[in-house]
């Protein structure tokens, strides 16, 4: 293949996006006495430097669970550990307990940002590289044009390289979990999930469509034979790696309790800041979070989630196929964003990596659904001063993927991939033909009303009564995409294998 | 968005690549930039403030107007937008002053003017064969031309990271090679004209033009050999020819001659009080004969040749901006160096003249002419390189030959580009850009003409994939050595002399590949 220099041309760019986006602002610059997430990674190396293991989760004199303690998985403090050790070798100053607090330095944002790009090149970019090249049924160049449109995703550049955090190692160990699970590699595939998991407990929102995927293949096996072999492998292997991460915290009861109190902190109530999910653009009408009980938020949330994605999760145990998977991944991951309890904005990169694997399958929609996404974080980054990487990168994503996949030529019932579904509507409504340009309407829609509001939030000052205005408006009107999109996707999922079906019974 | 998006849409490979490149500029914003941005700061606070007749007399700063009118006229014209950015910018006593917003305006002054130098490699994809082109966008030789000039690697970090205005003024340079190549040649040469107007460093390949235009359109006619036929000489042709230089001389130059300030706006133009060699040394003949110098000179200190009382303490290699005294080889005034770009630039004007070969030979002739410059003139920056690896390029994409020496010209002088980016965060953007932009030139054109003989000997590839061994000694093991405080110039001593030798290299190839080019009848006849 000749064509490969392309892809290393392709890499290259997304490393320089990444690079040039890094020399922006960071999270809580120079805002004491709490700054953000670029402070919470840098005490969580001061802290498993200068701390034994067994103090790592815990409250003490040396440990102020209130500044930043502690709240990922053990796999996220490993590596911190790790991070630690280079800052030490660098530079002891970055670490010392108590007096690093709020450190902040260029020398130490290189340090910083480097951590994040190393990981990155790591683990998140050559699954991305492998996955393309692995897609079937396209041509070189159409692999590397996606390769090209998927690293340039700007939600994820902007967070881990303007906001700072570690996304691309949890999201790339997804990636590498759903590379290994959909080419018949189980084990390895469950083994980088579950690194996943133990790096950031919010791949949970993957987890069920994992566990449908590969429950689905063992019953295909037949569950007496080959498929109940299979089962227990893949048990022993969730088990061990499980084991293997979290071997220091199991030497008594408590460490692991605290742990887990730690991870899963239910007293911070329904959402967090402004989410563009149901509980919060709701409670613009009504105050959910303070009228009902907590045990009962977490009850309904809870309800809600589970009936969300019951079906494309049972459709997914009894037709397992890699790319229903994939779909199943996108539908189970947003319901997890609209309904689930204690949502970041963040999280909607969760539900963003998933509908980049199927960029080339529906580029139209996938493409829009990665517009809002970056736009439903638009108050986060601006908070962060990253207006103008944010403006460029989304620009920059939105003329590749119109370039890449011409994707507004792409708008009929085939390439959106609802063929299956309105033929069967037309069952009942013969007139039903007016859908894809429906969508098309709705997205010049969606993306004027995301232009402007951009716009008003950038120039306008919000009226002194509703000084939240513009972030609610942002939320709500992301929210709306995210519930439509909600309906897309699980269409797709539902008439999925009819059309399978349908094609065979033509071939 | 959605208007943007419909355009991008319809398979416009060329908008989309010139919006990319836009956007990365636009990325590049908050990255270093050099003195020159104050530079072109005070610029505009003089033409802003001060009458015409000030402009250069202006010495508050130590950065004194010393580019032609037309520039100063640019800057003035700039101003006026500057002043709803920030006023403050525009105050001549506000020495080093950088708001945020004077950084906005500045490099987005840089990013929309470029929009000339996207115009003009638009116009450039028009003139070159596409014979050769497959079906393949990729492999189409416009889609390459277009990709080496707007992604250009010198032009990025030199306009939108060091800060320079270059983007717009190659883009006037383009443009009239353009207009030349598609024979409307009075046009070319008014926007030569003006060009001169914006900056004189482009005075060094006006031999070139001022010989083409001479040659292949004030006489309309050649005999059968291919000689000139001198009754051919057509008056009309010369006069406008004449008569459009001379007027846009006149509308530059001329209100100073009212205002009799010539001379000091020559004393200006072409400060020879400053050294021989740059801050930062060109890769160029007086690198390597500087260098023959030290080791001469340190040879002779070993065998007592030399008396060591002698030895001026001036060192060149400090890297200070001086006049400075070679020890053993005959020091250089500005008399010998002019003379040897001379001689340097006689025999391919010569060739343009005796041998021509319409626009390309026209082009051959010009890159020689600032290949020789930039290899023998006085006081050289490194940036002039890109003089003539950007005409290079159109040539690049038509022959295996020229695809080769372009190859070694463009890596070796980008990569002399690297000490000018020297802070640590912009380390990983110029390796990955030049990465970016070495990676695709060589893998693209290796690949447009695969058909033909490989593009390098193993000599060349070997001296190409030498440049790494030197990146990582230079900028990632000598950092760490006990020599960086007793001999903190020898990365840039390393840099510039290895260089220098394929610039050296590939200039002979070029000159080789033109004295020794067919005969003229053969490519007349086209």
């Amino acid at each position: 293949m000749e064509k490969w220099y392309l892809m290393t041309v392709v890499v290259l760019i997304g490393l320089t996006v990444r690079w040039t986006v890094s020399l922006n602002s960071y999270s809580g610059a120079g805002k004491p006495p709490m700054f953000g997430d670029y402070e919470a990674q840098r005490h969580w190396q001061e802290i498993t430097f200068n701390l034994p293991i067994k103090q790592w989760y815990f409250n003490s004199s040396d440990n102020n669970l209130q500044y930043w303690g502690l709240d990922y998985p053990p796999l996220t403090a490993y590596h911190s550990l790790l991070c630690a050790h280079v800052a030490k070798f660098i530079n002891p100053d970055w670490i010392a307990l108590h007096t690093s607090r709020g450190y902040e330095s260029q020398a130490h944002k290189l340090f910083m940002r480097t951590t994040v790009l190393i990981a990155d090149l790591l683990i998140y970019i050559p699954a991305v590289v492998l996955y393309c090249c692995c897609l079937k049924e396209i041509s070189t160049k159409k692999k590397i044009a996606n390769a090209l449109c998927i690293l340039l995703y700007p939600g994820l550049i902007l967070i881990d390289y303007g906001h700072f955090q570690y996304n691309s190692v949890s999201l790339g160990f997804a990636l590498w979990g759903v590379l290994g699970v959909s080419y018949d590699w189980d084990l390895l595939g469950s083994l980088a999930f579950c690194l996943a998991l133990n790096y950031k407990q919010m791949e949970l929102y993957h987890s069920l469509p994992f566990f449908c995927f590969l429950l689905g293949k063992c019953f295909k096996k037949g569950l007496k034979g080959k498929g109940f072999a299979l089962l227990l492998k893949l048990a022993c292997t969730v088990a061990g790696s499980f084991i293997l991460c979290w071997l220091p915290f199991f030497t008594d009861k408590e460490q692991t309790l605290q742990v887990l109190r730690r991870l899963f902190p239910v007293d911070r109530g329904l959402f967090e800041d402004k989410v563009a999910n149901v509980w919060c653009s709701f409670s613009v009408f009504l105050k959910i979070k303070d009228i009902l009980p907590r045990d009962i938020q977490i009850i309904i949330s809870f309800c809600f989630t589970f009936l969300s994605l019951l079906p494309a999760c049972v459709k997914l145990i009894l037709q397992p196929s890699p790319k229903g998977f994939k779909f199943t991944l996108v539908g189970c991951a947003l319901s997890f964003f609209l309904f689930s309890f204690q949502v970041h904005e963040k999280s909607i990169l969760l539900v963003s990596l998933p509908v980049c694997l199927v960029l080339n399958e529906i580029p139209f929609m996938s493409t829009w659904f990665l517009l809002v996404s970056t736009f439903s974080m638009l108050p986060l980054l601006l908070k962060d001063g990253l207006l103008l990487p944010s403006l460029v990168t989304v620009m920059a994503f939105f003329i590749a993927c119109a370039t890449c996949f011409s994707i507004f030529e792409k708008i009929c019932e085939e390439e959106l991939q609802l063929k299956s579904f309105s033929i069967s509507v037309r069952k009942y409504l013969p007139s039903f033909t007016f859908l894809p340009r429906i969508i098309q309407y709705l997205f010049f829609l969606s993306v004027i009303t995301m232009a402007l509001l951009t716009l008003m939030t950038i120039t306008l000052d919000p009226p002194q009564k509703l000084p939240d205005l513009f972030s609610v408006l942002v939320c709500f009107v992301s929210c709306l995409n995210f519930l439509f999109f909600l309906v897309y996707f699980n269409i797709i999922i539902m008439w999925d294998s009819k059309t399978e079906r349908n094609q065979k019974k033509v071939n | 968005m959605a208007a943007l998006g419909i355009a991008a849409g319809s398979a416009n490979w060329f908008t989309a690549l010139a919006l990319g490149v836009t956007l990365l500029k636009c990325l590049l914003i908050p990255t270093y930039h050099s003195t020159d941005f104050e530079v072109h700061r005070n610029w505009l606070a003089i033409t802003h403030n001060l009458p015409i007749s000030q402009w250069y007399y202006e010495a508050t700063s130590e950065w004194t107007l010393d580019y032609p009118p037309f520039f100063a006229w640019f800057e003035y014209a700039l101003s006026h937008v500057a002043k709803y950015f920030d006023p403050e910018m525009l105050k001549v006593h506000n020495l080093n002053y950088s708001s945020s917003r004077t950084l906005l305006f500045q490099r987005f002054s840089v990013i929309f003017t470029d929009a000339l130098f996207v115009y003009a490699v638009y116009e450039c994809c028009k003139c070159i064969e596409g014979r050769k082109s497959g079906k393949e966008l990729l492999e189409k030789p416009k889609f390459i031309l277009s990709v080496l000039l707007l992604w250009n690697f010198g032009l990025l970090i030199v306009d939108h990271i060091h800060f320079q205005y270059n983007g717009f003024l190659f883009g006037l340079m383009l443009l009239s090679i353009a207009r030349l190549f598609q024979k409307r040649h009075v046009e070319g040469a008014f926007l030569f004209a003006v060009l001169l107007h914006f900056k004189h460093i482009y005075l060094y390949v006006a031999p070139a033009y001022g010989v083409y235009l001479l040659r292949s359109y004030c006489f309309t006619a050649v005999k059968p050999d291919g000689s000139v036929r001198w009754n051919s000489f057509s008056f009309v042709r010369v006069t406008s020819l004449g008569l459009v230089v001379f007027l846009v001389t006149a509308l530059s130059l001329g209100p100073f001659l009212a205002l009799n300030q010539l001379p000091q706006i020559f004393s200006r133009l072409f400060p020879f009080k400053r050294g021989l060699c740059h801050a930062y040394w060109a890769p160029n003949f007086w690198a390597l004969y500087n260098v023959l110098d030290k080791v001469l000179s340190v040879i002779g200190l070993q065998l007592k040749l030399l008396d060591p009382s002698k030895i001026p303490k001036a060192s060149m290699t400090s890297g200070l901006v001086q006049e400075f005294q070679h020890v053993v080889l005959p020091s250089v005034t500005p008399l010998a160096t002019f003379v040897c770009t001379l001689m340097a630039v006689l025999p391919s004007v010569f060739c343009l003249w005796f041998k021509p070969q319409g626009p390309r030979g026209f082009l051959r002739c010009l890159i020689l002419c600032a290949l020789s410059s930039f290899l023998f003139g006085w006081h050289v920056h490194e940036k002039a390189i890109l003089l003539a690896i950007l005409p290079l390029s159109l040539l690049s994409v038509e022959k295996a030959d020229d695809a080769s020496i372009f190859l070694i010209l463009t890596t070796t002088g980008h990569f002399s580009l690297f000490p000018l980016l020297f802070t640590a965060p912009e380390l990983p953007i110029k390796i990955l850009l030049m990465l970016l932009f070495t990676i695709y030139s060589i893998s693209s054109l290796k690949t447009l003409f695969r058909k033909e003989k490989p593009l390098f000997n193993w000599m060349e590839t070997f001296y190409l994939l030498g440049l790494g061994p030197l990146e990582i000694c230079c900028e990632f093991l000598f950092p760490f050595t006990s020599w960086k405080l007793k001999y903190p110039f020898i990365p840039l001593l390393l840099t510039s002399v290895y260089c220098a030798v394929g610039i050296t290299y590939s200039w002979l190839k070029l000159y080789v590949s033109v004295l020794t080019g067919p005969p003229v009848g053969k490519t007349k006849k086209k």
